[in-house]
């Protein structure tokens, strides 16, 4: 569950180059996933002759991963406790939708936004009440609201057809950037982007110490000084390039200042609280979470009730992407969000999932979809390689995780 | 050994099996004689099953140094498959068997009767007949798998062996779920067979089984073969199997203790549990009570309802209804709608079976221990990970759980140490009635040892103990008190020092109707 395996023997030393192996070795999983997300971008970059590279069209993924990411954070904890949600693409879809028909009718945008997230806790809470109080499968339940969802997004468009969204302030959701410092305007780059930039630098490096220390002071091993300095020194580097690219454009998008609130959030809850471990441990083992006296069916619950949550918002990020709501939208969100997950190392056997890493399976799907738009590659075609993308890191996935166990 | 020259069917040579970090075999050269019932003893982690495992190829050839001849041929087994075929079957712990299918399916599943390109289901039910009266189960074979009991089940395991035509039977803790009878019964067997020719390696804990049964008794400690007993030429008492088990001896199993009782912790009374679906009685008007520091003991026969009374109060009751009955903790009475409230009580149950409901195995040592009280360990809503380490580590000391760290994978321990580390989770919540459901089940003496040991560390400590228990012995040695159940009855109540077998047994195999 950690990045860094701290063994609690006391500390020994070990060379540079045996430590960086046990490294890579231990944490082989997340490593392929970083260098498969650096293969596409490399191959992408070199078949568009450094177009995907460009501020502009990061920019643009950012924008896109946008909604796929906050589902694919949903469906990680669904998939932790061994459930699934097919419904969330037509939830999505739908609510968007309600979103647009809401703002339509003159409604404040700052009342539009809460109460469609709240639309979406309720679909939460009547799929997770089926799950947890009448025993139906969530594959069944889930499979049932595709359905309904999908006709109900029908219903509400049939009249208008495509319902387009005016608001400005909605519209930034997807579209917009945070507002510059008054001092930036003369120059030729986001000045406020750059300044968090380095702000998420300090903050990084001080929460690294600190952790770092805390370890010490229960005596138990950390990482060599060298290795912790090297790692520091090239996530800072690579926070700079990213605070650069945006900033050479026009600053940091909301979509990625929600996708992080929403990352940090889940993160936090997951790796750091008693709900986060009742999810772990529910996944490993529901029957002895059960017996130790962990509300399974509550959970479960909360957690469906999350993945409607998320719903909701990635079905506003998509109608202000939009900037209207389609009959069709939210056609195969789900399955960019499993595949998101399952990409992003969550485990096909449930218990194991972090959502950092299914941010990075989010990106590494929709920066196929990027590029091969970039390139003019048939849509047909497109599914062909994602799924087989798709396949390929859970084939890996499992034997990874089989090799650990013999 | 003896001038003679030995029929072996089976011979092990030098087999060195290494895990990373373990060497889980070292050099273990083990023989089998055609014929003769040859029990494998160790403690858990000794390299028993890791060793059969090699001979069945479930690690395959290459993956371990070392000869197995088998009828005087070197063999490569590379899949469990080859060495079926060559008559080699074994009968895993945990039974392979399809719940939802007959007992002829199950039997023949894996080596179906053909003629033609279809399954003759005919034939099928004809063989299986036979194979059945051959190991002595009278059932329809036609019932399915579920609706038979756990010896019941063991024994189709065993027609299901016989039906590929076996010449080595290999069982791995057969008794380990059975009552006396079953287990008696299995044993009787297991003598038929060898009659028949078939040869036997038999695993087991219960030392008296194989006193009473081994020609040959090979004990492995450590991944080496410390001595090999031969049982025919003199009587082997258990006490010498246990002193090379262990490497030391143990005068008494069951280690005394000195703990005044203190006023009476827990009470039920009139309890009574209905099951939702059938509306049949399963826990029926059930009196009891277990005083500060005392160890109860529950004994009775499988499906006497054991498990059920102290799952419904503990709270988690799947499809029962509690249809009548108080229940008293401390003089208060409680109700408790989910296993949470019961911890929050301070009543604690270690499960059965650890692997299906105790543990959660993927996950580290750590996560487990901390499980039920992971509240302790919240300041501001985060849990503080450093100070889950030092606690796990405590407990990894006191408990003497052997794993490499506490961030080790629970699944990858042994038995007993995942049984260590199941009851240090529980203790974590500082239980004041602590439930135990077979704690020794499936582990060795050593082990054993330092559960009991820890029990009455535990009473000392004012802890009171409900021990269901299906091994009389341990019963017996162990309680102050005794309850015996009987078809979701207390039969009997008994002090734990005027107990026998006999008397237990007795009280066990009531029916409602005499108790009453």
């Amino acid at each position: 569950m950690k990045t860094e395996k701290v063994m609690d023997s006391r500390h020994k030393k070990e060379g540079l180059a045996t430590e960086v192996v046990s490294l890579l070795v231990n944490n082989i999983r997340d490593y392929a996933m970083y260098i498969a997300l650096a293969v596409i971008f490399l191959i992408f970059t070199v078949s568009t002759k450094g177009l995907f590279l460009s501020s502009r069209n990061l920019i643009n993924l950012v924008n896109q991963t946008g909604y796929v990411a906050v589902l694919a954070i949903g469906m990680t904890l669904i998939l932790i406790i061994k459930h699934i949600d097919l419904s969330i693409g037509f939830v999505a879809g739908f609510l968007g939708a309600v979103a647009a028909i809401l703002l339509m009718n003159g409604w404040n945008v700052w009342l539009v936004i809460p109460t469609v997230l709240v639309c979406g806790i309720l679909v939460g809470v009547y799929q997770g009440f089926l799950v947890t109080k009448i025993k139906v499968p969530a594959f069944v339940t889930t499979l049932a609201g595709m359905f309904m969802f999908r006709g109900l997004l029908s219903m509400v468009t049939a009249g208008t057809g495509t319902i387009i969204v005016r608001d400005r302030t909605f519209l930034q959701l997807s579209n917009g950037y945070i507002p510059d410092l008054p001092w930036g305007a003369s120059l030729d780059f986001h000045l406020l982007t750059m300044v968090i930039g380095v702000f998420l630098v300090f903050a990084m490096i001080y929460s690294q110490i600190r952790s770092r220390q805390s370890l010490k002071r229960y005596d138990f091993k950390t990482s060599s000084m060298m290795i912790f300095v090297i790692k520091q020194v090239s996530l800072s580097i690579l926070i700079m390039v990213i605070s650069w690219i945006m900033a050479s454009y026009r600053g940091i998008p909301w979509t990625a200042v929600i996708v992080t609130v929403v990352l940090l959030i889940y993160n936090f809850v997951l790796t750091k609280t008693r709900f986060g471990r009742h999810v772990y441990a529910i996944g490993g083992n529901a029957e002895a979470a059960e017996l130790s006296g962990i509300k399974v069916n509550r959970v479960t619950f909360l957690v469906f009730a999350s993945m409607g949550l998320m719903a909701a918002l990635a079905g506003m990020l998509y109608t202000s992407r939009l900037a209207s709501a389609t009959p069709t939208a939210g056609l195969g969100f789900e399955l960019d969000a499993i595949a998101s997950s399952y990409i992003g190392g969550v485990s096909v056997g449930g218990g194991v999932g972090r959502v950092t890493n299914t941010i990075i399976g989010a990106l590494v799907i929709m920066s196929l979809t990027n590029g091969m738009n970039l390139l003019g590659v048939d849509i047909s075609f497109q599914y062909v390689v994602k799924g087989a993308i798709f396949i390929l890191a859970v084939a890996f996935d499992v034997t990874t995780r089989n090799r650990a166990k013999a | 050994m003896g001038d003679l020259k030995k029929d072996f069917i089976l011979e092990m040579k030098d087999i060195t099996k290494e895990f990373p970090g373990v060497k889980a075999l070292d050099r273990v050269t083990f023989e089998v004689q055609r014929g003769e019932i040859h029990c494998l003893v160790g403690e858990n982690g000794a390299g028993k099953s890791t060793l059969m495992k090699v001979l069945s190829g479930v690690y395959p050839y290459g993956s371990y140094d070392g000869d197995i001849v088998l009828n005087g041929e070197t063999q490569e087994f590379r899949h469990i498959s080859d060495s079926e075929k060559r008559g080699i079957a074994i009968i895993y712990q945990e039974l392979a068997l399809f719940p939802e299918l007959p007992v002829y399916e199950n039997i023949f599943v894996g080596h179906e009767i053909i003629s033609g390109r279809i399954i003759d289901w005919n034939e099928t039910k004809v063989r299986a007949a036979e194979v059945l009266k051959r190991v002595g189960l009278k059932v329809d074979p036609a019932t399915k798998i579920k609706d038979l009991g756990v010896g019941q089940r063991q024994l189709v395991e065993i027609a299901k062996a016989l039906s590929k035509e076996v010449d080595l039977l290999i069982l791995d803790e057969p008794t380990a779920a059975l009552n006396e009878e079953d287990s008696e019964n299995l044993l009787n067997l297991l003598r038929e067979l060898k009659a028949q020719g078939v040869t036997c390696i038999l695993i087991s804990h219960k030392l008296k089984e194989i006193v009473a049964i081994a020609d040959t008794i090979t004990v492995l400690r450590d991944g080496t073969v410390v001595t090999s007993l031969n049982a025919k030429e003199r009587k082997i008492g258990e006490q010498e199997i246990i002193k090379y088990m262990v490497g030391r001896e143990i005068d008494n199993i069951y280690p005394k203790r000195d703990v005044t009782l203190g006023d009476v912790a827990f009470e039920l009374k009139n309890w009574t549990v209905t099951d939702r679906t059938s509306g049949r009685e399963i826990l029926h008007n059930v009196n009891l009570n277990v005083r500060k520091g005392e160890v109860v003991g529950l004994a009775g026969l499988m499906g006497a309802g054991r498990t059920e009374l102290a799952l419904s109060l503990f709270g988690n009751v799947p499809g029962y209804d509690i249809g009548a009955g108080e229940m008293y903790l401390n003089g208060k009475r409680m109700e408790f709608k989910h296993p949470a409230d019961a911890i929050k009580n301070g009543i604690a149950y270690v499960t059965e079976d650890r692997k299906a409901n105790g543990l959660v195995l993927i996950q580290d040592v750590k996560f487990n221990i901390t499980m039920p009280a992971l509240q302790k360990l919240v300041h501001n809503l985060v849990v503080n990970e450093n100070e889950e380490i030092t606690v796990a580590n405590e407990y990894r000391e006191s408990f003497d759980i052997r794993t490499p760290s506490v961030q080790t994978v629970t699944g990858t321990l042994s038995g007993g140490n995942q049984q260590k580390t199941s009851l240090a989770k529980w203790l974590f919540a500082e239980p004041s009635l602590l439930i135990l459901d077979e704690p020794t089940r499936g582990i060795d003496v050593g082990a054993k040892f330092e559960i009991y040991t820890l029990i009455n560390r535990l009473v000392a400590q004012g802890i009171s103990i409900i021990m269901i228990s299906s091994e009389l012995l341990e019963v017996l040695g162990m309680s102050d008190r005794i309850y015996i159940m009987s078809e979701g009855t207390i039969t009997g109540e008994i002090d734990g020092q005027d107990a026998t077998e006999e008397i237990v047994m007795a009280m066990a195999t009531k029916t409602v109707e005499e108790a009453v």
